[in-house]
């Protein structure tokens, strides 16, 4: 994983280090776009009934850099025109803090909201990412299908 | 054929990290790697059907495999 700024207009990656929701914004920032969308994922401190500490994000590495790229290049081809910069990050992360990070722009506002939606929603059906919760009584667990959802399906308990 | 096994999360837990080195026939699918994984201690956290990749790409069970393909058993993913 590269350490450099965002600079691509059309960029997925995994990080190690803090998201900057400012930095992606800027990455993608252009004289013809009028409209930039963002959303930030961040570690909750509760999930399925439980007070959440904390969480391990581990992935598979490669493939996971390679889908968010695709998943970055896929929403400049659906959506032409799109500058889009997506950051997921892996390691442990705080409660509060940015585990994963998206921002487009574009010279209106609906493919911007679109491409931003579409890149989530693709993030959290393919990419090989997963998540050990933390809790309060010491012990950690994997986020899996009993409280995430299906694999593939947009999932309501366990993620922002 | 020899192939490199990945397992990773509840996977990983269960079996081991790897990465696992598995002999198999000539002609073996992906889905003969999980059916070889199977007889292992901890397999009982696999799914019915886990979901592959191939060489870091997503893979159907019946993919064919050749010789030095990276074959990894994903969990359901939770990223976001």
């Amino acid at each position: 994983m590269s350490r450099v700024a965002v600079s691509a207009a059309v960029s997925g990656r995994l990080v190690r280090t803090p998201i900057s929701g400012a930095a992606l914004l800027d990455a993608v920032a252009h004289e013809t776009a009028g409209a930039q969308t963002a959303f930030l994922g961040a570690v909750r401190d509760h999930n399925a009934g439980r007070a959440v500490t904390g969480i391990d994000y581990a992935a598979y590495e490669p493939m996971a850099d390679a889908e968010l790229a695709a998943i970055a290049a896929e929403a400049a081809e659906r959506w032409p025109g799109v500058r889009i910069a997506i950051e997921h990050r892996i390691g442990t992360l705080a409660v509060g803090e940015i585990s994963v990070g998206i921002a487009v722009a574009h010279a209106h506002r609906a493919p911007a909201f679109d491409a931003c939606r579409f890149a989530i929603e693709a993030i959290k059906a393919r990419v090989p990412i997963w998540k050990r919760e933390h809790y309060v009584d010491g012990t950690r667990a994997w986020v899996d299908a009993s409280t995430a959802g299906a694999a593939g399906a947009p999932t309501t308990g366990a993620t922002p | 054929m020899r192939v490199s096994v990945l397992l990773f999360a509840s996977y990983a837990d269960a079996l081991g990290p790897g990465p696992l080195p598995l002999e198999l026939p000539a002609g073996a699918t992906a889905a003969d790697v999980v059916t070889a994984l199977r007889a292992r201690p901890g397999a009982v956290a696999l799914p019915p059907a886990p979901m592959l990749a191939v060489n870091a790409r997503w893979a159907a069970p019946a993919t064919a495999l050749a010789d030095g393909d990276e074959v990894a058993l994903l969990p359901p993913v939770a990223g976001g």
